[in-house]
């Protein structure tokens, strides 16, 4: 029975293609840009995961230098002796590709290394003459050198035994240490052994899964907004299917279909078709995924340092997951359908287009579900801490515009209606005001892509302006350069005081402070610090007190993580607290900063020397020379003030790059859902619009008064977008960018980008309502003077 | 027994308050009889017509169908009476616009099994529907479309058939051809028929008639 009932109500489709196109295309829509963002930070996470495969990041202590670059042999081989058990590490680039040269008898056995040996084919001292990378990462080797392919290793890196990459690296020294976690009990202090060497907790070390946590969330919420608006076509398609099988499914009632049989047969065939739309989805998401993914794994290296593969495989995971949402999704989207028939009655007259009569009270209740879902949100936000908390409050919000649209539409209309002076227009606006419950769904999708647009390139084009002031600030050296040792150090010094040339030294080590990993540094202040620096919130003077070793300056990701704010104490050393005398913005550090000045500095770390500096001079390219040729300074260990903004601006537009094209693909799926809208309502216009053809009007009018009907409609909902728009792009800054980054942004408008997206969005609208007009324009009268005669 | 109703009683709710359709109603009918139901708009024709057909429930009264008590069913089991021992020729047709001629006539006796090939095409072909099978109802006359209904309503092999009005939608040839023909296949299967109508003339031509006043049979 259920196989009758099932081919009965699949026939419906058959008859209706557009139907099933508009079906098949918004479940396709929705599940697409969800399962490509979900194939992307899929990648990424298991790109992370080799990489903490092999490198044993965040697991283990590790030994490192505390200035200089490499640890020597003799060190080594004096730890050893002395009863740490350590195992060494070669850390090189060779080619573009990360060389890790390791251990295998000293390595703790978790390393992927450390089993290699195991579990290859190759085996004996062949195995030590060898390289292990990924698939694609072998393929940058020459012939001469034998690698191994493993798909565990890390995408850019390759691994060999320390003495085969030690001389690919042309190197004899280690880079660092790894201290197995079981040590003997007593064993000599490290700093009595080599007190040239520091020991790095894993507390102290950042962990790149943790660290990019945040972008990926932020790339699965537009997922999940593009996946919403996909649903709105499902939705809307799906009942106005029911509605036009009202009909049909009664008949089968009275034939003897229970509701029981009824509901599975639906649900049976919902659930085909979404899955046929899902897998079209997923190939779509695949595409869009491997489109984008280069520029992710180029933000994620710009941004956090953090190595992906830049090429995507087809994991179950992520396209199990598409599968999953669009036949929840269209689970949620049926649901009401569902109910809807379990309240069927068999013997009800027809009434075509129940769904359309929607009444005032019907908006009305929309607005209050609206506010009310406002004030949960907020609650939300404001009671519990976290970003779950605000993507919580950015979905009431969206949420909440969308489903109080059709009652600001409604009020414009009532409104326009009023002061309509002639019949055809007050016809217009009556006829528009009934459109609108059938075209609602198609224009709550148009609001939630403008409004996101909006409020994401609001926030976008705000962190711009602020990041490019902020680089003006932080940035104001000429020259910054990097020194290998301490006597090249103070070398430079030297040769910069003689010439009275203004430099800015930085010295810097990464410790813990307030439970919080952070990067001490010891700087020299001066008038480039006074003049350009700019506070979120200070005491007075911070500088002077800084300069007296009096205070502190921390980072604003520092303050927030910390829970600390100005003239809050800060334990500096276990036994030497100081004030935060100022907050200082710094955007795009993924780091907790603290600065002190730098005497304090070197009585706190009196075996460190000045590596960093920053030059003020009014001919960096001259100077760039002398050093280079007078000191001896690698030319790749300079940068000039504009090559470093120029690369700072380029990793800041590569981040937003993948936001801006999930953007436009949300409007896209907009405009599509209402030209779907409007196409599957086309054939129920007709027996609206043939009176009114008949009492005078050209079908060429009546086509014409559809676009228009679609560009004001549009037009309204731009207008509705705007102030969403800005209170999402709030949200955005002032919520879910201090929770998921830890630093707030202030706020900027750009009125003529909003005009811009406006007429993008007017002018989709108006392609979108072209077919439709045009095959209104294309109508025979015969098919207009079938309503007369009742044939329809 | 096909049919035996039983001190039916039916109130609906409206705005005005409840509503009295059917008061006391008892009526029966046996395998190969006809009858005719006659009344004004609004006299509960209809309401009694559907309730023979399972398709509402009396408030008081029983309804039995082929000796089966149907206000002891819930609505899988009432669905199955519907399906196996009813068939339902609305005024409207209540053909399914997706499905062409041949897909419709099958649907109701598909629902219960294969359907008996031999049997259909003789329905089919005295109903003169042989040619119209590929096509879909919107391409049918509505003279065309109530013959499929009737056909699609004995291809069940029902033990009972409800008609509503079934040529109220017809002009007067159309009318006269569909009843007569609906009337030879009723006789030649032994089924029982009640048809609702306003229509003298097919009041007429039916075994027994009986007039619905005020809720209650005369």
């Amino acid at each position: 029975m259920i196989v009758s009932c099932l081919f009965t109500l699949l026939s419906h489709w058959y008859r209706n293609p557009l139907q099933i196109f508009a079906y098949l295309s918004g479940v396709a829509l929705a599940t697409a840009l969800w399962s490509g963002v979900q194939a992307i930070n899929h990648e990424a996470k298991v790109s992370y995961r080799a990489a903490a495969q092999t490198l044993g990041e965040g697991q283990y202590n590790l030994i490192r230098p505390k200035q200089d670059k490499t640890i020597s042999v003799v060190d080594y081989v004096n730890l050893r002796k002395s009863g740490w058990l350590v195992s060494p590490v070669v850390d090189g680039y060779f080619d573009n590709v990360r060389l890790l040269g390791m251990d295998p008898l000293t390595l703790p056995s978790s390393f992927l290394f450390a089993n290699a040996n195991l579990t290859s084919s190759i085996s004996g001292n062949d195995f030590f003459e060898l390289l292990m990378a990924n698939e694609n990462t072998s393929k940058n080797f020459g012939p001469n050198i034998k690698v191994i392919v493993d798909k565990n290793v890390a995408p850019g890196m390759a691994v060999g035994d320390i003495s085969l990459v030690q001389r690919l690296l042309n190197k004899n020294s280690i880079s660092y240490l790894i201290v197995n976690p079981t040590q003997p009990l007593e064993q000599t202090e490290l700093e009595e052994i080599a007190p040239h060497l520091a020991i790095i907790n894993t507390e102290q070390m950042t962990n790149i899964s943790q660290l990019t946590d945040s972008f990926h969330l932020n790339l699965s919420a537009f997922g999940l907004l593009s996946f919403a608006v996909g649903l709105f076509i499902v939705h809307s398609t799906i009942g106005l299917a029911f509605e036009q099988r009202r009909a049909m499914m009664r008949s089968m009632r009275s034939m003897g279909v229970s509701i029981r049989t009824l509901i599975i047969s639906v649900t049976t065939e919902m659930m085909i078709l979404a899955m046929i739309g899902a897998v079209f989805g997923i190939v779509l998401g695949y595409l869009i995924a491997g489109l984008l993914l280069p520029d992710v794994a180029a933000t994620l290296r710009g941004l956090y340092g953090a190595n992906i593969s830049g090429t995507l495989q087809l994991r179950p995971d992520w396209w199990l997951s598409g599968l999953v949402i669009a036949l929840l999704g269209t689970g949620v989207a049926m649901s009401s359908q569902i109910w809807q028939i379990t309240k069927l009655p068999i013997l009800a007259s027809a009434k075509p287009r129940a769904w359309m009569v929607v009444t005032t009270s019907y908006f009305t209740l929309q607005m209050k579900a609206s506010v009310v879902l406002l004030t949960l949100g907020s609650i939300f936000a404001i009671l519990i801490d976290g970003l779950v908390a605000g993507f919580a409050l950015l979905g009431a919000l969206l949420i909440a515009a969308a489903i109080a649209l059709p009652a600001f539409l409604a009020w414009c209309l009532r409104k326009l209606q009023k002061s309509a002076n002639t019949p055809l227009w007050d016809w217009f606006w009556a006829d528009t005001r009934q459109q609108l419950p059938g075209l609602s769904l198609a224009l709550m999708a148009l609001l939630l892509a403008v409004s996101a647009n909006i409020g994401v390139s609001t926030m976008v084009s705000s962190f711009r302006l602020t990041f490019i002031s902020f680089l003006d600030q932080r940035l104001a050296p000429e020259l910054f350069l990097q020194v290998a040792s301490k006597d090249q150090s103070s070398e430079l010094n030297t040769f910069l005081s003689e010439r009275g040339i203004e430099v800015l030294p930085l010295m810097s080590v990464e410790t813990v402070i307030s439970k919080q990993p952070a990067e001490l540094f010891g700087i020299k202040i001066g008038d480039t610090y006074r003049e350009n620096w700019r506070f979120l919130d200070a005491v007075e003077n911070p500088w002077d007190r800084v300069q007296l070793g009096k205070a502190i300056i921390v980072n604003e990701q520092f303050a927030r993580r910390a829970d600390l704010w100005v003239s809050d104490r800060v334990n500096i050393s276990p036994d030497f607290t100081l004030p935060i005398a100022a907050i200082v913005g710094d955007y795009g550090n993924p780091k907790g900063q603290v600065i002190v000045n730098e005497e304090l500095f070197s009585n706190l770390f009196p075996q460190l020397y000045p590596a960093r500096f920053g030059i003020r001079t009014d001919n960096p390219a001259e100077l760039q020379s002398q050093i280079i040729n007078q000191i001896g300074i690698d030319k790749n260990s300079i940068i000039d003030q504009k090559s470093l903004k120029a690369f700072s601006m380029e990793v800041f537009e590569r981040t937003f790059l993948v936001t801006s094209a999930l953007n436009v693909l949300t409007l896209g799926v907009a405009s599509f859902a209402i030209l779907m809208s409007l196409l599957t309502l086309a054939d129920r216009r007709i027996p609206q619009l043939s009176p009114v053809w008949a009492l005078g009007l050209t079908r060429s009018q009546l086509g014409k008064l559809e676009l228009v009907r679609a560009v004001l409609l549009a037009l309204f909902v731009v207008i509705f977008s705007i102030p969403t728009g800005l209170v999402l792009a709030w949200v955005l800054l002032n919520v879910i960018n201090v929770k998921a980054f830890g630093w707030q942004l202030p706020m900027f408008l750009f009125p003529f980008e909003y005009l811009k997206l406006g007429l993008y969005a007017v002018f989709a609208a108006f392609l979108a309502a072209t077919w439709p007009s045009l095959r209104l324009i294309k109508t025979p009268p015969s098919d207009l003077l079938k309503v007369f005669a009742s044939e329809r | 027994m096909v049919l035996n109703l039983n001190s039916i009683r039916k109130s609906y709710r409206t705005n005005e308050g409840k509503v009295s359709v059917l008061n006391d109603v008892s009526l029966t009918l046996f395998a190969g009889e006809t009858l005719a139901l006659r009344g004004e708009s609004g006299s509960g024709k209809s309401t009694l017509l559907h309730i023979a057909g399972a398709l509402e429930l009396p408030d008081e009264g029983s309804v039995e169908i082929g000796g089966k008590e149907l206000s002891k069913m819930d609505d899988t089991g009432r669905a199955a009476v519907r399906r196996k021992d009813i068939a339902i020729v609305f005024q409207h047709f209540n053909l399914i616009p997706s499905l062409n001629v041949a897909a419709n006539i099958n649907f109701q006796a598909s629902l219960s099994g294969p359907v008996d090939k031999i049997k259909l095409e003789k329905i089919v072909s005295s109903l003169r529907l042989t040619d119209q099978m590929e096509k879909y109802p919107e391409a049918l006359s509505g003279g065309q479309q109530q013959r499929v209904a009737i056909a699609r309503a004995l291809v069940t092999e029902p033990k009972l058939l409800l008609a509503d009005e079934p040529t109220g939608n017809l002009d007067e040839q159309s009318a006269e051809s569909v009843l007569e023909q609906m009337l030879t296949l009723v006789a030649e299967t032994n089924t029982a028929l009640m048809v609702v109508t306003h229509s003298r003339n097919v009041a007429a031509r039916m075994d027994k008639q009986l007039r619905l006043i005020g809720g209650r049979l005369k």
